[in-house]
Parts: C-alpha cells; structure tokens; sequence
C-alpha cells in the first residue's frame, strides 16, 4: 500500500491541519484525485492522491493536526480496504513507552502549534486547557480510542480534561484540546450544583470563538514582531489632487473593459519605485544581520474571512501601473477564496497595508517580519491645504511607516516617504517609470 | 421489482426451489391440507402432492428424526416448526444428530436440513410461545443459523439454506409475515455470513437482526432530526458471523448499540460486544452498549409485553449514552 503524506507546502511549513476528507476508505481514486482537504497557515489546499487504486485506510480524523510528512492515508489494492498499512508504527505496550520515539517524521508535538524552535520538547507547552484535578495515585480515565489517539498524536493526556463518566476523556475533549479551546472544566462532574467559591471566582463569561490556523499564525507572528522589532514610525500626508484626476482620466480612457486603476495600485507603484531609489528600506532583518534584497516584491495585506494573508507582487518596480493593477485584483480575489499558492505569499520584501478604504484618518501598522518596514496607508479625503499662501482644497492622504530601529534610522526613512510622496504627487511618473 | 410480503417471498423460494429440485421436500404440522397455522405453505399440497408436502403428526422429535435421515440419503427436506418454541421438544435431533453428524461421519455424510418457522414475540402469545432462540441455536456448531428481516433477504436465504450443504436453522420474523418489500424477479440467493449495512452513517452503530432491524431504522430517522448519523447493520445471518463489517463501521463511529429481543445473558449482543471489544478496542469512544429483552419470562399483558421488550426508548437513550450526550 502506498502512504499518502502530509505535503510540505513552502518552507515555513511545519504542519497542516486535515480540515476535511473528500474521499472514504473503500473508494476509488486515480492519481491526481484531491482526497483531502488540508489547511496551512495561510490557505486551504487539496491533497492528491499519489497513485491509483483504492482508498485503503485514512490514518488522521477530520480537524487533526498533522506534521508535514506524517502519513495520512494509504493507498492500495481494493482487498486492502480497511486493512491495517503494512508499514505502520505499532504502538507500544501503553505502560511501557507512551510515547518515547514515535515513528520517523511524526515526532513533531502535534499540540506544540506555538512552540517555534525546534528544540521544544514537549507536546504540551502550549496553554492547555484547565487539566481536571485528579486525587494522587489516580487512575487516568480515557476511551481506548483517545489513548490511541494521544499516542499518535503524543497528547499528554493528563493535560487534558475529561467530560465523560468519572472524569473519562473522550474524543470529543481531543478535539477540545487540540483545538486549544478551553472546555467547560468538569462538565459532566458536577453540572448541576453550585459552584464552589473558588470556581464562581473563575473569569469572564461569554462564549469561547475557535480560532483559525490562520488567525493563530498570524497572532504568534505580530505578537512576535511586536515583542522583538524595535517600532519607530514616519508619517506624512501626500496631496492626491493629481493623482485622482490621473485615475479618473486613466480610467475614463481605458473605458469599460479596461480594468480601473485603484488608489491602491498607484500607492504599491509609488512605494516600489521609491524603493528603487532608496535600497536601504528594501531590506531584511535576519538572525542578527541585513539582508539586502535584490528584487522588490511588494506584499499587500488582504482581510480574509478568518486572518489576514499577504500575498505579493514581485518586480513590482518594474510592472505597469496596469500589470500591476490586474495582478493585485487577481491575488486579493483568490486571497479571500483560499486559493492562493503558497510561492505567491512566501515572501515578499516591504509590505503595504491599506485601509483607505474604511475611512480611517490615520493608523500605524505592525512590521510583518523579517522585512524591514510596512506603509499603512489612510483614506484620501478633502481636507483645507495651504499653497503658494493660499488656503484651497487638497485630496490628503496620510502616510505612516513603521520602520525596524535596527535595521533603519529616522532620516533614511523620512527620505524614502519623501520619495514615495513625489511620485504620488506627480502622478506621471508613475505612468512612465 | 415486485412487491411481495415476506410470508409470500418465503413461499415462492420453496415453491420455486421445489420446481428446479424433486428431492426438495416439506415436512410439518398443519402445512398441508390446512395451508399452515400461518399460511405460509398455503397453496403449496395442490402444486406438490401431499408425498412432497407431508402433513405429520404433532411430535416435533420424531419428524425431525425423520427429516435428518432423509437430508442423509440425499433429500432436501424443509421441516416448519409450527413456531420455534416447539423446536425444544425436537433439540435432541437437532442438537445431536442434525448438528454433529458431519462431524461424526469424518466429513462423509452431510445433513442438508431446513428448519423453518417464526421466531421472537411480539403478539401477545406469552411466556411459552415467546422465544428468540437464536443465541441458543447459534451457540452449537454444525449448525447455521439465519434470521433475515426483509422480504427480499427471506428468499435469497431460503434459497441459499435450501441448497446449502449443512443443518439451517431458519429463524423467521413472526410478526412481520404481512410486511411488504421489493424481492427481486429470478433466481438469487444470498450468502451466509454478510451482513446488510441497512443506513449509513458516521456517528453511532446500531446492530441488530430480525425485526429489531426495523426499530433500529426508526431511531435512526429520529436521531437523524437530531443531527446524529446512525448506521444501521442487519446481521442476518447469526452463524457464520460477519465481524468484518461490524468492525469496519465502528472504526468509523468509534461507537456501538447492539439490541436484540432475546435475554442479555450469553446472547447474540454480547457475543457482538465481545467482537468489537477484540478487533476494534482501539476505536472505542465509549463502552459498547446492549439493549435486550427484559429478564423474565414473556409476559402475556400487552402492556407488560411492550414494557419487557426493547423500546425506541430505550435504545435511544443508550444511543445517547454511547454519545455521551444528556439523557431527555
């Protein structure tokens, strides 16, 4: 039988979730059919099967998280269906080594999502849920199939709190724990008492919301970021009198079926080419050292349903207005439909977050390491300006960067929104550099 | 495909059977002038002559004494038990001849003998008239034991009974002889030792056989509304045993609902349990739970009936058990 594995899809990837199965054991599949559904921390993917034959034995349950190249499925002979893989680590007498070495690839904690560094031992230093309290030299109480699963998935399970009979845990408190969620501690215990003094002194009510792999991802990286880069920041407002007109020109001339020029992709043309007269913003800070990046690929943040993603768009310097403008539209689309490769939001170098859109004054953003810097972009609105000694209306739109103080000082950067700034306010360079 | 009762699908499997088969005979109380006590071979003495459908004296011991020697020499003999409780008065036979004489003839010699008649209660015809002997049958081997639910699943094991080469012990639904479903048109039979995934479904397994089948159904659709997908496996044949597709679903479901009619204590249920507990322990969410038949003698009362058989009640509160849901 052949083993279908959890792929790696792009460098960061260390796990993925199995958000769904699209085939059943016992089913016929041919190379290429998408068998599961899988979740990264950035986009839903399918996996394919990796041969033909007949779904034999699918290995993980939906909503299990799966190190990259764990088997999740075999793949076999139709008289295999059901069938134990040949292959398959058999588990060890439980007492003896509950879950010493598991086999080859899985050794990866399965609950470890937050755990970055890879010398993180144990499963469960991510907050588990409240464990239940048990009396010393009391027996753990689980269903045969959640001890199985904590072998495979190297669950400590007394980090997990049981919701059955006497305290059993049950599948359901896995899905529980591994979804981090916290469970109603001791539901089944003693449901319908008061609660004693010390649970009515327990936090907050209110109803615990799962959080995506996305969302988590994206929490660990800004809490991250925030914790370890220096922020300093840069604001100025650009005078967009010219470069609405410019859009609205453009896009009268491109008529219909021309694609509209946004707000948004003259801003990303501006910043990259401003990028190209300042290289020093278009760097990384990596492992104690600047990088300096040799193309300028401009990441835009996009809301999706449930976190955010960065997709980018590369050589942005050296694109149209137009080139730019369709492939941003195409990427913030599939962005929102889950769609996006992983080649296309791995990487990236300066990252551009807008949210003119909302009618917002004003707003810093959070550097989406290791780059550099990020451009939070505000709404263009009319707004009194002062020109040649007169007070007239101007379109202003406030620009800030958040700079990493390691890799860049305060001039370098006001330098390149100076730059930046020029570009949007003669908006003609835009269209001929 | 047409629509027959199951007393009707049963009928025509002899019928048919008696046609292509010379050596196929019917032996019985009141099967032949009088059609049956529950009309199942009516019809049957004016097609084949009483030397094929031979009315006997009541003297179950004897008849199938007869019966063995016949299968013996190369007859089919069918033997209706007028209901199985009378079986006891013929346990000798069954038990020491018709079930060890292939084993005591070193292989050479084959019982190929149908016992048929209604099985388990349900009509009010009390402690006496009230057994579902199919833990008791099934517990001796060299015999096979069958208890098919659906008309379509009485022909085609009736035709494989008659044509199998071993003692059958043929349990049939009593109270469902009048319930109509499609049969399929021709010659089928089938096989011994499968049983029927009667509904799919991911979240619980209830197995049963016989006419707890169609309970089983029935709670299946209510916890359907609730949102819980139940499996429904018909048995249909005690003896041989399909472990296979038992193990299979609750793998899937990681949990199991075993309801039988006869009493808990050494039965079919347990025998299930005992199964999944061995082939399937590491997928068990939960305990395996049976439903089964009060520990009395049958009681005559209909209210009493009810109350000492399983209910949809009951199985579905050990559904939620299994569930590990809050009781309603």
């Amino acid at each position: 039988m052949a083993e279908v594995i959890m792929p790696k899809m792009g460098d960061a990837m260390e796990e993925g979730t199995l958000l769904k199965w699209l085939k059943s054991p016992g089913d016929e599949v041919a190379e290429g059919d998408p068998i599961a559904e899988i979740e990264t921390d950035k986009v839903t993917l399918e996996i394919e099967a990796s041969e033909s034959g007949y779904l034999t034995n699918t290995l993980v349950e939906e909503g299990a998280i799966v190190p990259i190249g764990t088997a999740v499925a075999t793949i076999g002979a139709q008289d295999e269906v059901g069938q134990a893989p040949a292959a398959a680590a058999p588990v060890a007498e439980p007492d003896e080594a509950p879950a010493a070495e598991p086999a080859a690839t899985a050794a990866e904690p399965v609950a470890a999502a937050a755990t970055n560094g890879a010398s993180a031992p144990a499963a469960v230093q991510a907050a588990p849920p409240e464990p239940v309290v048990r009396a010393d030299g009391e027996r753990l109480r689980a269903s045969p199939l959640v001890k199985r699963l904590a072998t495979e998935h190297n669950i400590d399970l007394n980090q997990v709190a049981g919701t059955g009979p006497g305290g059993r845990i049950v599948k359901a408190d896995i899905a529980v724990y591994v979804s981090g969620e916290k469970p109603a501690p001791q539901a089944a215990e003693a449901p319908k008492t008061a609660p004693s003094k010390a649970e009515a002194a327990a936090p907050a009510t209110g109803t615990v919301v799962e959080m995506s792999r996305m969302k988590q991802r994206t929490g660990e990286r800004m809490a991250e970021a925030k914790r370890d880069i220096p922020h300093f920041y840069v604001s100025t407002s650009v005078d967009m009198t010219a470069a609405m007109a410019f859009r609205t020109d453009t896009n009268a001339a491109l008529g219909e079926d021309g694609g509209k020029i946004s707000v948004n992709d003259l801003v990303i043309k501006a910043a990259a080419l401003a990028l190209r007269d300042n290289p020093t913003i278009n760097r990384s800070y990596v492992n104690d050292q600047l990088l300096q990046h040799d193309s300028i690929d401009v990441n835009m943040a996009v809301a999706v349903d449930g976190g955010l993603i960065a997709p980018f768009i590369p050589n942005a310097d050296q694109k149209s207005l137009g080139a730019i403008s369709k492939l941003a539209k195409d990427l913030g689309r599939r962005a929102r439909e889950g769609g996006l490769k992983p080649e296309e939001y791995q990487g990236g170098t300066f990252t551009i977050s807008n949210l003119g859109m909302f009618d917002v004054d004003e707003f810093v953003a959070v550097i989406n390491p290791p780059q550099a810097a990020i451009l939070a972009v505000a709404s263009v609105r009319e707004t009194p300006v002062v020109r040649d000694g007169e007070i007239g209306v101007g379109q202003l739109m406030q620009l800030t960067l958040a700079a990493d103080h390691r890799a860049l000082d305060g001039a370098e950067v006001a330098v390149y929104l100076q730059s930046v700034k020029r570009y949007l306010e003669n908006p003609m360079l835009l269209a001929i550099s | 495909m047409p629509v027959m009762t199951y007393r009707d699908a049963l009928r025509a499997a002899m019928a048919e059977e008696m046609e292509r088969d010379e050596q196929v005979v019917l032996l019985g109380e009141d099967i032949g002038v009088y059609g049956g006590t529950h009309l199942v071979t009516n019809g049957l003495i004016d097609q084949f002559g009483p030397r094929r459908v031979i009315d006997t004296p009541i003297s179950e011991n004897g008849f199938t004494g007869a019966a063995i020697g016949m299968a013996m020499a190369g007859m089919r003999p069918i033997v209706e038990m007028m209901t199985w409780n009378f079986s006891f008065q013929a346990a000798d036979q069954i038990i020491q001849n018709a079930a060890k004489i292939h084993y005591f003839s070193g292989g050479q010699v084959h019982v190929p003998l149908v016992i048929r008649g209604p099985n388990g209660g349900g009509v009010q015809l009390s402690a006496q008239h009230t057994h579902s002997l199919e833990g008791f049958y099934g517990h001796f081997p060299g015999l096979k034991v069958v208890s098919p639910v659906t008309p379509e699943d009485v022909k085609g094991m009736m035709l494989a009974s008659i044509r199998d080469p071993d003692p059958v012990i043929f349990l049939e639904a009593g109270a469902l002889y009048g319930t109509k479903g499609d049969v399929p048109e021709g010659d089928y039979t089938v096989e011994f030792g499968k049983a029927r995934i009667a509904r799919e479904g991911s979240d619980v397994t209830l197995v049963a056989y016989g006419r707890q089948v169609n309970m089983l159904l029935r709670v299946a659709d209510d916890l359907d509304k609730e949102g819980v997908q139940a499996e429904v496996i018909d048995l249909r044949s005690i003896r041989p045993f399909d472990t296979e597709t038992i193990i299979t679903s609750v793998k899937k479901t990681n949990r199991a609902v075993v309801v039988q009619e006869q009493w808990r204590w050494f039965s079919v249920a347990s025998e299930v349990a005992a199964l999944i507990q061995e082939h399937a322990f590491d997928y068990l969410d939960a305990p395996v739970e049976r439903v089964s038949g009060a520990e009395v003698p049958a009681p005559y009362a209909r209210n009493l009936e009810v109350a000492g058989f399983p209910s949809e009640e009951q199985i579905l509160e050990a559904v939620r058990r299994v569930l590990y849901q809050e009781s309603r």
